[in-house]
């Protein structure tokens, strides 16, 4: 299989599923596991250009396949505009649930590069996050759609907020 | 010149500043506990017990031990020293101790190759377990007296009399963390008897005094290191993996791993305690409370853990942020063969909060008086007594601005319409528009902050110049809540220089910080290195005769007199701060005395469609007013308030960790403990009511766990505005609302 444009040749047990031979196999660790049962996204990746979740697949239904995981993201040291949009608009706090995140974004995305609120929620509905409450990663999303689109994101919600005193 | 040095410090105290820790990750090279590895490891697997009680009548290692490829299996004889664990009461086996106390107690571990053979040595150890009578029910453990804590409250007159009394029984189930990284760790041999430790923690050093106690080592021959968390959320308040892991190092002389599953996660980590509460409110016509009494059970689970602390909260927060001068509550946490119940955001307030809530309405209702209002005419103030522990409130208390300032935001408008997304049921297309009814509750909630009871609380920092900046130096755990920002943005606002690190040091390296629980380390952690900045600073300032500093070194009259460099090689400055919070007392028999350093307040209001047929809920809208003594960082601390919204929510209508009648666990995976989704999360308008405190830095407050506590019975309060149900029970179920009592 190609990882993150690398050709990768390599025997596997025909158990090992994809997350694991991703992870303890090649060293990617940016791609999580939460559940291991298909439920959380955490291990969401890129299967010749479309999102899966790992924990899902064997590595032998991988065979010659294009993946793309979390650390193939970033080109030449510039952070892909998804990975911008999730650390510009605090859509993390542990950081666990991100690498999936981002990737379902970058899948939803590529099919709907101007995605309204409610289909960037239907979008990333499959990854679950336990600590951000999701509002903050519809806003990284909302910022990286923009920068795609070659458009100025909005301003950040917090910088037209109140405080009371 | 000096316009130059007096610079604004930017990232300073009060910006969104982004996380320091939000590159890598985004990137996937963020190192969690799980990503953690070392050359010739060896990989840890558990067996646990299928039953919630029984005697193990026969244990057999030989076929696990003797399979190709297995180290070594360590039961409860093999541990060295102290062969239990806890950080109150040490009460909890390391591992089994020949009797099961509750579903998925660890009984053996084993250490091998890979982590395949682990799990199937594991399996092959024989395990011949007599079954025994599981006690399940609490008000059957208290009938037992097996009773971890009894917290009376006796405050006023018991005879005193209101002319309207409103009396309510309350339920909650068990709720779990789930925090979404599962438990893992690494336990490295140093070759000279001792092992380097990376575990999940919330507090470092609370767990090293414990291994070292199990492991029957010097305290300096572990160290404790920190690491990255998938989320903790109290989860990784008590040690789960960490002893294990250290005692097959320390045996077999190699590295040892172990990353468990969501099954032994459930199974391992504390939960919520599930509560059966009866109240009795009397007040006045005017709705003045005259008393109130409570017995509250909380199910502690088989062992200890952090219970005794968590009645502690229960108890004194029975009553809500409101003034009563006759108070009497009997609060126990009782053993049962349930996986042992500790900390969980909010830490027993969550539960008086539900019951007392519910109180506060069905009082308004009985008195025909407006909910809000109710809770406005009895708002406790700085000025006035805590209505359980008597003590005075002393510290900025907004109570009556939370209320007014939620009250005050708009209602969502918009009716729902027929896209399936805005209706109960979802895309399951249940429910048409025209039956759906519209609900809104209120609930207002109390949380202390820091340590109570007379412990000493501090935390330690300590504060490096360098020669191109600044060093914090700490134990305080960052879990995901953003502590490191913080602690940074006060380094910066104290030293006036912007290039800050934070280093997260060994337990070998730097005392206590205490734990990143109990909405503390803010004003903990957080004041720690303000002082040691401060102090950083003033001795820059006198080794340089300056009078400002900055990135670029020390200045007099605005001339650079002094770079950091030269300073760094000249001092180097490096100044260590132990911070204590003023102090409390414990509470005499009667549950009085000033048990707590501080309060918090909130207020929250939800706004549900029900569709009352089906019982679905669909939650439209959250708001909250929180006091938070001054922000720090606005983004971070809204991020906190809606990551809190969503667990307080989730328990609420969905979260349970259900047990059958002989207390196993029925639904230890994601698929069946469901979590509120991404589709399940309504808007939220936060106020931030900023009174500024006396003693956390630069007047913030803790402010975590508010968001979970008084959202649970607000969402409640609004099923029941909607339906008319009396919902004593949370997480409301489908059929609580379509069968229901009225
Ligand atoms: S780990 Fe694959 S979906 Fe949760
Ligand atoms: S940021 Fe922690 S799970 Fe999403």
């Amino acid at each position: 299989m190609n990882v993150n444009g690398r050709a990768v040749t390599a025997d596997v047990e025909p158990r090992t599923l994809l997350v694991h031979f991703l992870r303890d196999d090649l060293g990617l660790t940016g791609t999580h596991i939460g559940c291991e049962t298909s439920y959380c996204g955490a291990c969401t990746v890129i299967v010749d250009g479309r999102t899966a979740k790992s924990c899902t697949m064997l590595a032998v239904q991988a065979d010659g396949a294009e993946i793309t995981t979390i650390e193939g993201l970033a080109a030449d040291g510039e952070l892909h505009p998804v990975q911008e949009g999730f650390w510009e608009r605090h859509g993390l706090q542990c950081g666990y649930c991100t690498p999936g995140m981002i990737m379902s974004a970058v899948g939803l995305l590529s099919e709907n590069p101007d995605p309204s609120e409610d289909e960037i929620r239907h979008g990333i509905e499959g990854n679950i996050c336990r600590c951000t409450g999701y509002h903050n990663i519809v806003r990284a999303i909302e910022y990286a759609a923009a920068k795609m689109r070659g458009e100025e994101p909005a301003p950040a919600e917090w910088e037209t907020q109140e405080v009371t005193a | 010149m000096s316009v130059e040095t007096r610079h604004r410090i930017r990232g300073g105290v009060g910006e969104s500043v982004t996380r320091p820790d939000g590159v890598p990750k985004v990137c996937g090279a963020f190192q969690y506990l799980d990503d953690l590895r070392a050359d010739g490891m060896l990989w840890a697997a558990t067996r646990r017990a299928t039953v919630a009680r029984g005697r193990i009548v026969a244990l057999d290692v030989g076929t696990a031990s003797a399979m190709p490829g297995v180290h070594d299996v360590i039961t409860f004889a093999d541990v060295p020293g102290r062969p239990y664990q806890g950080q109150i009461v040490p009460d909890q086996p390391v591992l089994c101790d020949g009797e099961i106390r509750h579903w998925g107690e660890a009984i053996a571990v084993v250490a091998a190759d890979d982590p395949e053979t682990a799990r199937l040595a594991a399996e092959a150890i024989t395990v011949d377990v007599e079954e025994l009578e599981p006690v399940v029910d609490v008000e059957r453990a208290l009938e037992l007296g097996d009773v971890f804590r009894h917290f009376p409250v006796r405050r006023g007159d018991p005879e005193a009399r209101g002319d309207v009394v409103v009396e309510g029984f309350y339920e909650m189930g068990t709720q779990d963390q789930a925090p979404l990284g599962t438990e893992a760790g690494l336990a490295v041999p140093d070759g000279h008897g001792g092992v380097d430790l990376w575990g999940p923690s919330q507090w470092t050093h609370v767990d090293h005094e414990q291994l070292v106690a199990c492991l029957g080592l010097r305290p300096e021959e572990l160290r404790v290191h920190i690491s990255g968390l998938g989320g903790a959320f109290g989860a990784r308040e008590d040690l789960t993996l960490q002893t294990h892991i250290a005692l097959l190092a320390l045996r077999t002389g190699r590295p040892v791993k172990q990353h468990y599953d969501r099954a032994d996660s459930f199974a391992a980590h504390v939960k919520r305690h599930a509560a059966r509460m009866w109240y009795r409110h009397e007040a006045d016509r005017d709705g003045r409370l005259v008393k109130v009494e409570a017995r509250m059970i909380l199910d502690g689970g088989a062992y200890q853990m952090t219970s005794q602390a968590v009645i502690a909260n229960a108890a004194t927060f029975a009553v809500g942020p409101y003034r009563c001068p006759n108070t009497f509550v009997d609060a126990y946490v009782v053993r049962t063969n349930h996986p042992p119940a500790g900390a969980m955001r909010g830490f027993g307030t969550n539960q008086a909060c539900f019951a007392a809530e519910s109180q506060m309405d069905r009082l308004a209702a009985e008195l025909g008086i407006d909910p809000l209002e109710l809770r406005l005419r009895n708002a406790l103030e700085p000025g006035d007594a805590l209505a359980t522990t008597g003590q005075v409130v002393t510290e900025p208390l907004p109570t009556s601005e939370v209320i007014r300032s939620v009250a005050a935001l708009p209602l969502p408008d918009d009716e729902p319409g027929d896209d399936p997304l805005r209706l109960p049921g979802g895309t399951g297309l249940t429910t048409p528009p025209d039956r759906v009814v519209r609900g809104v509750g209120y609930a207002v909630g109390i949380k202390n902050l820091a340590f109570s009871e007379g412990f000493d609380d501090y935390a330690e920092a300590r504060v490096t110049l360098t020669a191109d900046g600044a060093e914090v130096h700490t134990a305080a755990i960052e879990v995901g809540q953003g502590m490191v920002t913080v602690l940074i943005q006060i380094a910066r606002s104290a030293l006036g220089i912007e290039n800050v690190e934070v280093v997260f040091d060994d337990t070998s390296k730097i005392g206590s910080a205490g734990s990143s629980s109990a909405s503390r380390q803010t004003q903990m952690a957080g004041g720690a290195v303000l002082r040691a900045a401060e102090a950083a600073r003033s001795a820059a300032l006198a080794l340089a005769g300056g009078d400002d500093l900055d990135d670029l070194g020390v200045w007099r009259d605005g001339e650079l007199v002094m770079t950091l460099a030269e300073l760094a090689e000249r001092g180097p400055i490096s100044e260590w701060v132990r911070f204590r919070h003023p102090e409390t007392e414990e509470p005499d028999e009667n549950g009085q005395g000033r048990l707590h350093v501080d309060f918090s307040v909130a207020a929250h209001r939800a706004v549900v469609d029900v569709d009352p047929e089906l019982g679905l809920v669909r939650v439209v809208q959250i708001d909250i007013a929180q006091d938070v003594g001054r922000v720090i960082n606005p983004v971070q601390l809204r991020g906190q308030i809606e990551g809190g919204i969503a667990q307080g929510m989730g328990w609420a209508i969905m979260e349970e960790l259900v047990f059958r009648d002989d207390g196993t666990v029925a639904n230890p995976t994601f698929t069946d403990y469901l979590l509120p989704t991404i589709l399940d999360m309504p808007p939220v308008e936060a106020v931030l009511v900023e009174q500024p405190g006396t003693w956390g830095p630069f007047g913030a407050k803790g402010m975590a766990e508010l968001p979970t506590v008084s959202v649970t019975p607000a969402v409640v309060a609004a099923i029941r505005d909607a339906t008319g149900k009396a919902l004593r029970r949370v997480p409301v179920r489908p059929e609580d609302i379509v069968f229901g009592d009225g």
